[in-house]
């Protein structure tokens, strides 16, 4: 084959790709309705329990912690694993609690329970002056620096206040692993795709509390849509002096805590 | 004027990789990878379609109603079943198939029950290697309404860190119903009827002011209670300041940690 040969059969055959790639959206249109129609059906659809459609317009969500109440159990980190689906090993977590101690020296030791390691601390209790427990999870910034950091826009703020992960467009990087000031997210070891916090997205557009609300023995955790002046969380916020995690970072999280130590970070 | 042959065979060359992009980048690349908007309503709803794990607490009613009711009722009523049972939409899809396990395991009560100094005063905890072993917890509790089956006697069952922390203090000895007044009823409904707390400096004076003991000693016999007596016997080996300037006029336990107070170090 020559130079001019291969040339012209090149010529004949990229376009024909092309064109057979037309026919077959073509025939897809002509199928129930457009390809995207489509591809919602294939999708098993979010039963709506109020028979309304879910609008996100309407909603604007966060969560309210209250730090006194928490006995660090650790029921909400299990249910957030099994409920997502986050793996069990290594530790990789969407929510989790730490353990705050603060000793006389000023001191400050943080430990993060897990099933294994809970109650294995043996401390001098005359050295520490206040012990507690701090829940953490995805803030869900209204000005997030892992969605600004993302390079292929993989990450983004839905309308109803949720930071969420394409997994189809991530590309495993870990920008937004490193952006995040709360150590929020994680590389899921299967598929190589940033993972974190979503509120429980596909329980919260059912009308669900998320999973580590639903749990909690102690209503430490409080959800509610900010939009809506008769939610918990609306109430929670007008009772209790609030404070954020890193304020000076000007993220604007909306996970609120109240009775927030002044160690914590 | 004639375009000279390789500049022709250039322009096809460019041509058509022209067309294999446009061809991808127009026909092949599906639009929810293009457009932002829809790359990202493309994300929400598969999130939104994740299959729920946990049913939620008013998913049991129907069928377990006598659990719930009995549940309503006792001091785990801020409980979620499934905080104990596990996630159980698939046990309320089909009942029979699959049902959800009982943690009727020593070890799971724990979790939440375990002393820890960093659970917050008054949550209920008990010591799981001294507290009643070798038997199970539902035992003697009932899971779904835990009345301890009798009323505790020690304060300690509820206040152990109060407890722990006074006992290794130079107050090891002083009773708790020394300082405070505690009415029966407050071992029952801990959170209505509150005992009383030392309102005034006078009160530490009883064993610590310079002439303590002395009054003590000339009320006995009128209007003295037992718990005065007793203190009286103490206030001997107390040590002795001034009250009129020691600490100003602030109240003792702004300075002294009644429950560990330190003079000396
Ligand atoms: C549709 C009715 C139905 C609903 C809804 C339902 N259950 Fe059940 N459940 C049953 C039946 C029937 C059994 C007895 C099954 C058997 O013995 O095989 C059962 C048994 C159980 C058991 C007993 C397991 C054991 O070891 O004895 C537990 C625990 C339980 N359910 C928890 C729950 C929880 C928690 C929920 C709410 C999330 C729930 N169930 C909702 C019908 C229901
Ligand atoms: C504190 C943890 C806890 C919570 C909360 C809890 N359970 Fe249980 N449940 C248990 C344990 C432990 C047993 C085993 C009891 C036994 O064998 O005596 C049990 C047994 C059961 C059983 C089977 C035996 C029976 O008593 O009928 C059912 C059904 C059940 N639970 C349903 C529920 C439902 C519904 C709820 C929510 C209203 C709930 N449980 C909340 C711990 C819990
Ligand atoms: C998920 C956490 C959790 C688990 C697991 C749990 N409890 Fe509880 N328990 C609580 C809470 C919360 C209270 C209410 C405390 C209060 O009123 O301040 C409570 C109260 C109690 C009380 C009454 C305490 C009092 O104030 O007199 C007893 C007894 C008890 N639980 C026993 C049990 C037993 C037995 C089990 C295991 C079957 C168990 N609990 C499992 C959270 C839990
Ligand atoms: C032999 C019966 C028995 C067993 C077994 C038992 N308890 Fe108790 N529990 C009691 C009694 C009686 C009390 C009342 C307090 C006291 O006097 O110690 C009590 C009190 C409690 C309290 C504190 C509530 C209060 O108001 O003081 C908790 C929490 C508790 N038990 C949890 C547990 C857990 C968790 C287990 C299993 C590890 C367990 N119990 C096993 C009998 C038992
Ligand atoms: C059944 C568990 C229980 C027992 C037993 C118990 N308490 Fe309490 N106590 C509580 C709870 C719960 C609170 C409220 C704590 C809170 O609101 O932070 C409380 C509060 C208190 C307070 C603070 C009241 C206030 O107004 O701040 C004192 C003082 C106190 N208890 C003393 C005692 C003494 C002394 C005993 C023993 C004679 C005792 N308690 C036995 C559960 C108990
Ligand atoms: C030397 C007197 C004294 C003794 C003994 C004592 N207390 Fe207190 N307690 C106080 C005083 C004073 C306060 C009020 C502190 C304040 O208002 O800051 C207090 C406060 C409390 C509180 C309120 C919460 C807190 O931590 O401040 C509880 C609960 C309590 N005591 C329980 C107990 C128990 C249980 C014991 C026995 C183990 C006990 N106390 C022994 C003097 C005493
Ligand atoms: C019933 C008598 C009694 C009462 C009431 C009492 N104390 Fe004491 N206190 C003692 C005794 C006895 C000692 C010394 C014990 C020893 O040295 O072994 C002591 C020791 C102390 C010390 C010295 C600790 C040290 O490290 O040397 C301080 C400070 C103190 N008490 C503060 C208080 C305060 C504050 C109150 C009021 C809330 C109070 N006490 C109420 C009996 C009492
Ligand atoms: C402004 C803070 C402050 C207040 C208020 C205060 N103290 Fe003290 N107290 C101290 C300090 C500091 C020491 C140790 C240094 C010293 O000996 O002066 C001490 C020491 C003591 C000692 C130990 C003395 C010894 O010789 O070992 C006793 C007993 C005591 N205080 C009792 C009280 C009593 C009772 C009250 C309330 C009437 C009170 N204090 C209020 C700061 C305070």
């Amino acid at each position: 084959m020559n130079k001019r040969d291969f040339l012209k059969g090149a010529i004949l055959f990229f376009p024909a790709g092309g064109l057979l790639a037309l026919a077959r959206d073509g025939a897809r249109a002509a199928a129930p309705g457009p390809a995207r129609e489509a591809e919602k059906a294939a999708a098993p659809e979010a039963p709506k329990p109020s028979g309304k459609r879910y609008n996100p317009a309407d909603h604007y969500y966060g969560m309210g912690i209250e730090v006194e109440k928490c006995i660090g159990c650790s029921r909400c980190v299990e249910a957030c694993k099994a409920e997502n689906d986050v793996p069990a090993e290594p530790y990789f977590f969407r929510t989790w609690i730490e353990r705050y101690t603060v000793r006389a020296d000023g001191e400050v030791a943080v430990q993060s329970p897990n099933q294994r390691t809970r109650h294995v601390e043996t401390t001098d209790d005359r050295d520490v002056i206040r012990t507690f427990f701090v829940p953490k999870l995805c803030n869900h910034c209204a000005q997030p620096p892992c969605v600004q950091v993302c390079p292929v826009g993989a990450t983004f703020s839905t309308e109803d206040g949720v930071v969420l992960v394409d997994g189809e467009r991530c590309i495993g990087c870990r920008y937004c692993i490193q952006a995040c000031p709360y150590g929020a997210r994680y590389l899921d070891p299967r598929t190589r795709t940033a993972g974190k916090c979503t509120f429980c997205y596909h329980r919260v557009v059912r009308g669900l509390k998320p999973a580590c609300v639903e749990v909690c023995p102690t209503e430490a955790r409080v959800f509610g849509d900010l939009r809506s002046k008769a939610s918990r969380l609306v109430r929670f916020r007008r009772m209790n002096k609030l404070n954020v995690l890193k304020p000076a970072l000007n993220t604007e999280p909306k996970v609120y805590y109240a009775q927030l130590d002044g160690e914590v970070r | 004027m004639r375009m000279p042959e390789q500049v022709q065979r250039l322009a096809i060359v460019i041509g058509v990789i022209a067309a294999v992009v446009l061809v991808g980048r127009f026909v092949l690349m599906p639009p929810t990878l293009v457009a932002r908007e829809l790359h990202r309503s493309s994300t929400e709803q598969r999130e939104a379609a994740k299959p729920v794990k946990f049913a939620g607490s008013s998913a049991c009613q129907d069928c377990h109603d006598n659990v719930v009711e009995k549940k309503a009722k006792g001091y785990h009523k801020g409980l979620a079943c499934e905080g104990c049972h596990g996630p159980a939409v698939k046990h309320t899809e089909d009942p029979s198939a699959v049902t959800p396990a009982a943690p009727r395991d020593r070890k799971f009560c724990p979790v939440c029950h375990a002393y820890d100094a960093a659970r917050p005063t008054g949550f209920p905890q008990i010591n799981p290697t001294a507290h009643n072993p070798l038997t199970p917890c539902i035992g003697c509790h009932d899971a779904h309404d835990p009345v301890p089956p009798r009323t505790p006697k020690a304060c300690a069952a509820c206040h152990a860190q109060i407890e722990r922390t006074k006992a290794i203090s130079t107050h090891a000895l002083l009773a708790c119903t020394t300082c405070h007044t505690v009415p029966e009823a407050h071992k029952k409904s801990p959170r209505t009827v509150r005992p009383s707390k030392p309102q005034t400096r006078e009160f530490c004076g009883t064993c610590h002011a310079k002439d303590a003991g002395a009054k003590e000693a000339a009320a006995k016999g009128t209007t003295a209670t037992d718990a005065a007596a007793k203190r009286a016997k103490t206030a001997r080996q107390a040590p002795r300041v001034d009250l009129s300037t020691h600490g100003e006029t602030f109240q003792c336990w702004q300075c002294h940690y009644p429950h560990l107070p330190e003079g000396r170090s």
